[in-house]
């Protein structure tokens, strides 16, 4: 009861939110990229907000089921097909023992999620069952995906009510521009006018040195008043590190805990998902809004997956108008 | 510094929608440290609603929350009225650990380095290692990596040249004015003087991570045959590092 990896893909771990609360002992907290896609392929199968999902990297997994479950698959466009046949996302699918669902590369976005409504037996350890690779800890055997590897169910859950009404927009990924909006700050000020001015004026193209630790861009040189350094401190999620060479690194899910150079913004937490589905050589420019602006955007967002979760807890108009024609219908038998 | 020049260097940044960066002050001292481990506490005793995380470093706090619960505002103001109290005399403990360490040997292949760039004998560096307690300023870089500081300016050690594929973890050495412990299997370039059996950290422990930022560390030189003893209760799970408490 539950799947076996066919294929790993090129890199597919076992995520959820994160491991916080251990920060202060030097645990990174890892946990999803895509904060936003990782919640609507839960939602879409009315799992609770943190249960864990695979999380794959620009060549997806082929994965077998050894039992009938639903599944949700969300992110970037990875063209996913059951038994060869192509299936939709950002909806939920039932699949049969047997089932073999296949993921190519990524044609949009370069991270892909699929939600189980089963949920993946994965041990917790620390509060959560996130992978950790440089620890080692978490997900399975604090390691990426491979074939041949087997992950079981810890329950059997093949019915959802209101399962056609399961169906949400699709998040596009195909621009190759982004503007990411930003919370000037921690350490703003060792940066000199000319420098801020340039990193929120001009573009940044993503280098190949993205991964899960961060997104290094490339593009003109942000000048600090005096050196970068500073004595290490605390690293947030999206926090845009700027070293002495003067080109952006974006911090992302697997960044270290604490470090030594001055980060000139943080990106909104609305916008990293933006970041993170971005490929080599996309640009990206940075525009900055207060701190206020960016928790309002949080907030709307979180209104946004309560419509979601309203949209698909509705019986389906499609459904419904079928049985006013079959009450029709039995009328005029009725009458006749 | 006095608690009252530091209460004046403390500035409150923003680190995004879900942080606050405290700073206090830009100096690495005891006292800074102290004032930093003392506002966690408090943090802790008071157990402030959306606050999800907090990371303490040299002079600095980051504090990590759910503006879903808590707004910049709010966190912003409990933080503000959260620094100013002042710690009663007596209040704040001194922790300090006992860390067995074997010096020395397979155990420690760089001791000699270390003794002749001191020009020390390596009895002389063993005393030296071993007879103060560090304070350990913040963990970071690996889990359960301690930034002690206080080592001996005599013992200050430049890297290795070559840094190592793989240090084990516990090993005990000095990469140049830093001392401590390695966690897990990690590569490095730290010169090597010793191994402690005690696991600093062990996922699978109720308690991962033995020490917290603020705690002392005390390194006690044993010979290899209690190295041994130790290790095996280590495994089965039955030693306890020994733990001094007392006033700051």
């Amino acid at each position: 009861m539950g799947i076996r990896i066919l294929k790993g893909g090129m890199l597919t771990t076992v995520q959820d939110l994160g491991r916080t609360g251990y920060q202060s002992q030097g645990f990174s907290v890892a946990g999803v990229m895509d904060v936003r896609s990782f919640k609507i392929a839960n939602l879409l199968l009315d799992n609770p907000e943190n249960e864990a999902v695979l999380e794959f990297t620009l060549i997806g997994p082929v994965l077998e089921f050894t039992s009938a479950t639903i599944v949700a698959i969300t992110g970037g466009d990875f063209q996913p097909s059951i038994n060869g046949e192509p299936v939709p996302m950002y909806t939920a699918l039932y699949v049969n023992k047997g089932d073999i669902l296949k993921f190519g590369s990524a044609r949009t976005g370069s991270r892909g999620y699929i939600a189980f409504s089963s949920y993946l037996d994965i041990p917790v350890v620390m509060g959560s069952r996130c992978t950790n690779m440089k620890s080692g800890i978490g997900g399975f055997k604090g390691r990426k995906l491979q074939a041949g590897d087997y992950i079981g169910f810890r329950i059997k859950r093949r019915y959802l009510p209101f399962f056609l009404s399961r169906k949400l927009d699709l998040d596009e990924f195909d621009q190759e521009e982004a503007e990411l909006r930003v919370v000037m700050g921690p350490q703003d000020d060792l940066f000199s006018k000319q420098g801020l001015r340039t990193f929120l004026t001009q573009e940044y193209t993503v280098t190949s040195d993205f991964d899960r630790m961060g997104c290094r861009l490339e593009g003109p040189f942000i000048a600090p008043k005096n050196g970068s350094d500073i004595i290490s401190d605390g690293i947030a999620f999206g926090s845009v590190q700027v070293p002495s060479h003067g080109k952006p690194i974006i911090l992302l899910s697997d960044r270290q805990t604490t470090g030594g150079y001055a980060k000139i913004a943080t990106v909104a937490s609305v916008d990293i998902p933006k970041a993170v589905q971005r490929k080599t050589d996309h640009k990206i420019r940075f525009r900055a809004i207060s701190v206020q602006e960016a928790q309002a955007l949080y907030l709307k967002e979180m209104e946004e997956f309560d419509e979601m979760r309203r949209l698909i807890h509705q019986p389906c108009k499609e459904v419904l108008e079928c049985r006013l024609v079959a009450k029709r219908l039995r009328k005029l038998f009725e009458e006749a | 510094m006095e608690v009252t020049a530091i209460m004046q260097n403390i500035r409150f940044l923003t680190a995004g929608d879900s942080s606050l960066l405290i700073e206090f002050g830009k100096e690495i001292s005891p006292a800074v440290n102290r004032k930093i481990a003392a506002t966690v506490q408090l943090m802790k005793d008071q157990n402030i609603e959306g606050v999800v995380d907090v990371i303490p470093a040299f002079c600095s706090l980051l504090v990590n929350y759910d503006p879903r619960v808590i707004r910049y505002e709010e966190i912003r103001e409990r933080m503000q009225a959260l620094v100013k109290v002042e710690a009663k005399a007596g209040q704040q403990r001194r922790k300090v650990f006992e860390i067995p360490v074997c010096y020395g040997g397979e155990y420690g292949p760089d001791i000699e380095n270390i003794a002749e760039h001191a020009g020390l004998s390596v009895e002389e560096v063993i005393e030296l290692h071993s007879s103060r307690d560090y304070l350990i300023y913040m963990l970071g870089f690996l889990p359960g990596f301690t930034y002690l500081g206080g080592l001996d300016e005599r013992l200050h050690t430049p890297r290795l040249a070559n840094p190592r594929i793989r240090i084990p973890a516990g090993s005990v050495g000095i990469g140049g004015s830093q001392t401590g412990i390695y966690p897990l299997d990690s590569p490095g370039g730290w010169q090597l003087m010793g191994m402690t059996p005690v696991r600093t950290y062990d996922p699978s422990r109720e308690v991962p991570i033995l020490v917290e930022a603020g705690d002392y560390i005390r390194f006690v030189p044993v010979d290899e045959e209690e190295y041994n003893r130790i290790r095996e209760a280590v495994a089965r799970g039955e030693y306890q590092c020994a733990v001094h408490e007392g006033e700051v």
